[in-house]
C-alpha cells in the first residue's frame, strides 16, 4: 500500500487537454486521483507525500510504439529488463517491444511470455506487439485473433516487409475482423536489397551500396491501396521520405485509415551525419538527404505524422564496428528520445504540446490505452522533467546493453528527474 | 644500395611535411601535396629503370600487404615499391587465414598490429574499410581500394603517365568510360583530375552512372562519340562481365557496340589522343585490342610502371613523417 503522493509546484504539460500552466497531480493507488490546474493547491490531506516539483515540468509518461529488445534470443544485445531500465530513466512508461525475436513472437504463448517477464521486471509498461506472419516470413498468416487475445497491441513483421501483395491483403482483412492494426514498414524489397543507404549524391560519393527514396513511396503506394480496398487499420510505421509523405497525405484526403509514424533519428539526422562510415548512424530505413528530413518535420508539425517512435534497435560493438555496409543497422533510442525531440522545441520549429502530443496521448490514443495524459483516473505514469538542463550525451553511460547511440557527443537540452510508472516511482536523476 | 638517381636528392631534400598519417582518399590531398609526390615519383621512375634499384629510405620499416580482394597487380606493385625503398614486406591473404574463421576486419588488425608494421597496405570490398581500419591501429594505412569508394594510388599513378605523356594535366579534355557506379577507380580520378584543373566527363550508359552524378561538376555522356570528342586522354573502366548479361547492359557485344572503345570511336576524340586502362581488361568487351595494344596510343604499359613509382612516392613519404615523429 503506497502512500498518496502529490506532485505539486509544477508546470503540467498536458497535450490531451491542451493545457501548459502550472498545477499539481494528486496519485493515489497508482492512479490518478485528481489534476489541479493553477497555482492553489487547495486544502490537501496529511496523508498525501508532497513532491516539490520546484516549477519543473511533469507531463504524462511516454509511450514509445516501437522498441526492439534481444529477449528472447539475443539477451547479450538487450534485455526487457536492460531495455525497461533504459526506458525508466528516458521518460518512456509505456512501450511496444517487436516480435522479431528468437523465437518470433507469433503465437499466443510468446505474447504471454513477453507480458510475465514484463510483470516480474516491474518498472515500465511493455506491451507485445505481435508478428503478422508466421516466422515474420511474409507467407502464412501468424495466429492475429489469438494473440489479441492474449493481449498483442498491434501485429507487425517489424523490419521485414510482407513482400507478397496478396499475404498483406489477407492480413489487413483478417485483422480488420477482430480490430487489430497492423503496422507495415514501406521498402520496395527490390530497390532496397543490399542497400546500406539512400542514393543520392552523398551514397555516390562515399561508393555505399544504396537504394532510392522512391523505394519507400512505392511500397506506401501498395499498402495504401489495400488498406483502402479491405477498411483496416493500417500503422505506417516510420515515413522517412517526402516523396511517401505526400503520397499519405493524398490517402488520408481520401478518407483512408492510415496513421504514420516516424523516428526520432530521421528527424534529428541526415545522411551526411554517417560522414567517415559512421556505422553508429547506420539505422534502417537508412538516414535521407536533408530535404527529406524537413519534409518529415514538417509533417510532423502539421500533424500528417502525429507519432514518432525511438526505433531503439539495440546492436553490440561487435555488430557496428564492421565496414559500413557490413555493420548492423539500428540505433539505441530510449533514452534519448526526449532531450532529441525537445530540440524542436527549443528551435520553435513545433509547439511544446503538439510535440509531447506525438509521444504520449498520439500513441496512447492509437492503441486505446489509458496512459498517455494527465486525466484524473488515468495510471499514474509520469515523468519530471527539467525541459532545459544542458547535457551532452555519453553513449558508454547509456543503460542499454548496448551503446550504439547516433547522439554520442550531441548537445541536447531537458533532463529527466523523475519517472513514475503507476505511481512507483522506477528512476529518479 | 646504388646512388639515387639524377634529381632524387634534390626531391628527398625538399620532402615535404605530409600531415597526415594515412594515404586514404584523394580528397584528403591538396594541390601542392599531390605535386610533391608526382615530383618524387618522377625521380622513383628513374631510379626503377636503372639496374641497380634499392634504396634505403625504408629500411628496417615492416610494410605488411592486407589483401583482402585478390588483386595480383596491385599488391605486387605495392610489394615492389616497398622492396625498392628497402622495407621488409610481408604479404598477408586473410582468405585462406582467421578471417574465414569469423575474425572481424577490426580484430584482424588489431593482431597485425600487434606485430608493429611500420606501413599497412589494404584492400577490402567494403567502402570505408581502409578509413574503419586506421582508427584502430597505430601505423600508417595505405588505402590500396576500398570498395566503390576510393583507390587514391591508382589516381596518382594515372596522373603521372598523363603528366608525362601530355606535359600537363590542368586543361586536358578527360573522358572516364564504362561502369563509373561501381567504380573506385573512377571516384578516385575524378576528385584527382578536378584538383589538378581537368576537364572530366563520363561516358556511358545510365545504368552505369551513380545516383545524382549530376551534381559532381562533371558532363555525363550516353553517346560515346559526343563523349570523347576532342578528348585528349580517353580513360577505359573495366567491366564485371557478370554485369554485361542483361544486368547493367544487356549483353557484351551490345555494349561493345555502343561503348566498346575502338579505332572508328577513337577517331572522334583529339589527333594526339592517349588511351588508359586501369587494368585487367576485357579485351573485345570495353576496348579492342587494336587500340590497348597500340603503343602510340596506349599508356597502359605505362600506368603499370608508373604504379611502382607512385606508390614507392607514397610509401616514402609516410615513411618521413614517421621518421620525423621519432
Amino acid at each position: 500500500m503506497t502512500r498518496p503522493t502529490a506532485f505539486a509546484n509544477v508546470r503540467l504539460l498536458d497535450p490531451a487537454s491542451n493545457y501548459d500552466g502550472p498545477g499539481a497531480v494528486l496519485v493515489t493507488e497508482g492512479v490518478i486521483a485528481d489534476v489541479i490546474k493553477g497555482q492553489d493547491l487547495g486544502s490537501l490531506s496529511s496523508d498525501f507525500e508532497v513532491i516539490d516539483g520546484a516549477g519543473k515540468a511533469l507531463m504524462p509518461g511516454l509511450v514509445d510504439l516501437r522498441v526492439k529488445t534481444g529477449e528472447p534470443g539475443a539477451e547479450p544485445k538487450e534485455t526487457l529488463k536492460s531495455a525497461a531500465r533504459a526506458a525508466a530513466a528516458g521518460g518512456v512508461t509505456s512501450m511496444v517491444v517487436q516480435p522479431d525475436t528468437d523465437p518470433v513472437v507469433d503465437d499466443p504463448a510468446m505474447v504471454d511470455f513477453i507480458l510475465r517477464r514484463a510483470r516480474d521486471i516491474e518498472l515500465v509498461n511493455v506491451y507485445p506487439a505481435g508478428a503478422a506472419t508466421k516466422g515474420a516470413e511474409g507467407q502464412r498468416m501468424a495466429e492475429i485473433g489469438l494473440m489479441h487475445d492474449a493481449g498483442c497491441v498491434y501485429v507487425t513483421d517489424a523490419d521485414r516487409p510482407i513482400i507478397d501483395s496478396k499475404v498483406f491483403q489477407r492480413v489487413l482483412s483478417y485483422a480488420k475482423s477482430f480490430g487489430v492494426i497492423v503496422a507495415h514498414r514501406p521498402a520496395d524489397p527490390w530497390l532496397s536489397k543490399g542497400a546500406a543507404a539512400t542514393s543520392g549524391e552523398f551514397a555516390s560519393r562515399m561508393g555505399l551500396p544504396s537504394a532510392p527514396a522512391v523505394a519507400e513511396r512505392i511500397m506506401l503506394e501498395r499498402d495504401l491501396a489495400l488498406a483502402e480496398v479491405t477498411g483496416a487499420r493500417l500503422l505506417v510505421d516510420q515515413l522517412t521520405t517526402a516523396g511517401a509523405i505526400d503520397t499519405l497525405r493524398r490517402a488520408r484526403d481520401r478518407g483512408v485509415a492510415a496513421v504514420a509514424t516516424t523516428s526520432i533519428n530521421h528527424l534529428s539526422f541526415n545522411e551526411v551525419d554517417i560522414g567517415d562510415y559512421r556505422t553508429f548512424c547506420k539505422v534502417d530505413p537508412p538516414l535521407r538527404g536533408e530535404d527529406d528530413r524537413q519534409a518529415v518535420i514538417e509533417a510532423v508539425a502539421s500533424g500528417l505524422i502525429p507519432i514518432i517512435v525511438s526505433a531503439h534497435s539495440p546492436a553490440p560493438a561487435e555488430d557496428k564496428r564492421l565496414p559500413y555496409d557490413e555493420a548492423a543497422p539500428g540505433a539505441v533510442g530510449l533514452q534519448t528520445l526526449l532531450p532529441a525531440l525537445l530540440t524542436f522545441h527549443h528551435e520553435g520549429r513545433i509547439p511544446l504540446l503538439d510535440l509531447i502530443r506525438t509521444v504520449t496521448c498520439a500513441p496512447a490514443d492509437l492503441l486505446g490505452l489509458p496512459a498517455g495524459r494527465l486525466a484524473k483516473g488515468a495510471p499514474a505514469d509520469l515523468v519530471l522533467c527539467d525541459l532545459h538542463a544542458p547535457l551532452i550525451i555519453d553513449a558508454d553511460k547509456l543503460l542499454s546493453k548496448s551503446k550504439n547511440s547516433p547522439f554520442d557527443g550531441r548537445r541536447l537540452q531537458g533532463r529527466v528527474l523523475r519517472t513514475v510508472v503507476d505511481g512507483r516511482t522506477v528512476f529518479q536523476a | 644500395m646504388s646512388t639515387p638517381a639524377p634529381g632524387l636528392n634534390e626531391v628527398l631534400q625538399r620532402t615535404f611535411a605530409f600531415p597526415k598519417p594515412h594515404f586514404l582518399s584523394v580528397t584528403d590531398l591538396n594541390e601542392v601535396e599531390v605535386a610533391n609526390l608526382l615530383d618524387l615519383a618522377e625521380s622513383f621512375v628513374a631510379l626503377n629503370r636503372q639496374t641497380s634499384k634499392k634504396l634505403d629510405l625504408l629500411a628496417g620499416r615492416t610494410l605488411m600487404n592486407l589483401f583482402f580482394e585478390n588483386s595480383t597487380r596491385t599488391q605486387s606493385s605495392f610489394e615492389l615499391a616497398g622492396k625498392r625503398l628497402g622495407a621488409d614486406v610481408v604479404n598477408m591473404s586473410p582468405r585462406s587465414s582467421s578471417i574465414a574463421k569469423g575474425e572481424t576486419l577490426i580484430d584482424t588488425a588489431v593482431t597485425l598490429n600487434a606485430m608493429q608494421p611500420d606501413l599497412l597496405v589494404v584492400r577490402h570490398a567494403s567502402s570505408g574499410a581502409a578509413s574503419l581500419l586506421s582508427q584502430k591501429v597505430t601505423c600508417s594505412v595505405v588505402n590500396a581500394g576500398d570498395g566503390q569508394h576510393e583507390h587514391p594510388t591508382q589516381a596518382l599513378l594515372d596522373a603521372l603517365s598523363m603528366r608525362r605523356a601530355c606535359g600537363r594535366i590542368a586543361g586536358l579534355k578527360v573522358a572516364i568510360c564504362g561502369d563509373i557506379a561501381h567504380s573506385r577507380v573512377a571516384r578516385s580520378n575524378i576528385a584527382m583530375l578536378q584538383m589538378l584543373g581537368a576537364e572530366v566527363r563520363l561516358v556511358g550508359p545510365p545504368t552505369l552512372m551513380p545516383s545524382q552524378v549530376d551534381r559532381w561538376n562533371v558532363a555525363v555522356h550516353h553517346d560515346m562519340r559526343k563523349g570523347i570528342a576532342g578528348c585528349d586522354v580517353v580513360m577505359m573502366l573495366r567491366l564485371q562481365l557478370e554485369r554485361m548479361d542483361g544486368v547493367m547492359a544487356p549483353s557484351q557485344r551490345e555494349y561493345f557496340r555502343f561503348w566498346g572503345l575502338d579505332r572508328e570511336k577513337l577517331a572522334h576524340a583529339a589527333p594526339n589522343v592517349k588511351v588508359m586502362h586501369p587494368g585487367p581488361m576485357n579485351r573485345g568487351v570495353e576496348i579492342d585490342s587494336d587500340v590497348a595494344d597500340d603503343l602510340t596510343v596506349s599508356l597502359i604499359q605505362d600506368q603499370v610502371e608508373m604504379g611502382v613509382a607512385a606508390r614507392m612516392a607514397v610509401l616514402a613519404t609516410l615513411a618521413a613523417r614517421l621518421d620525423n615523429e621519432r
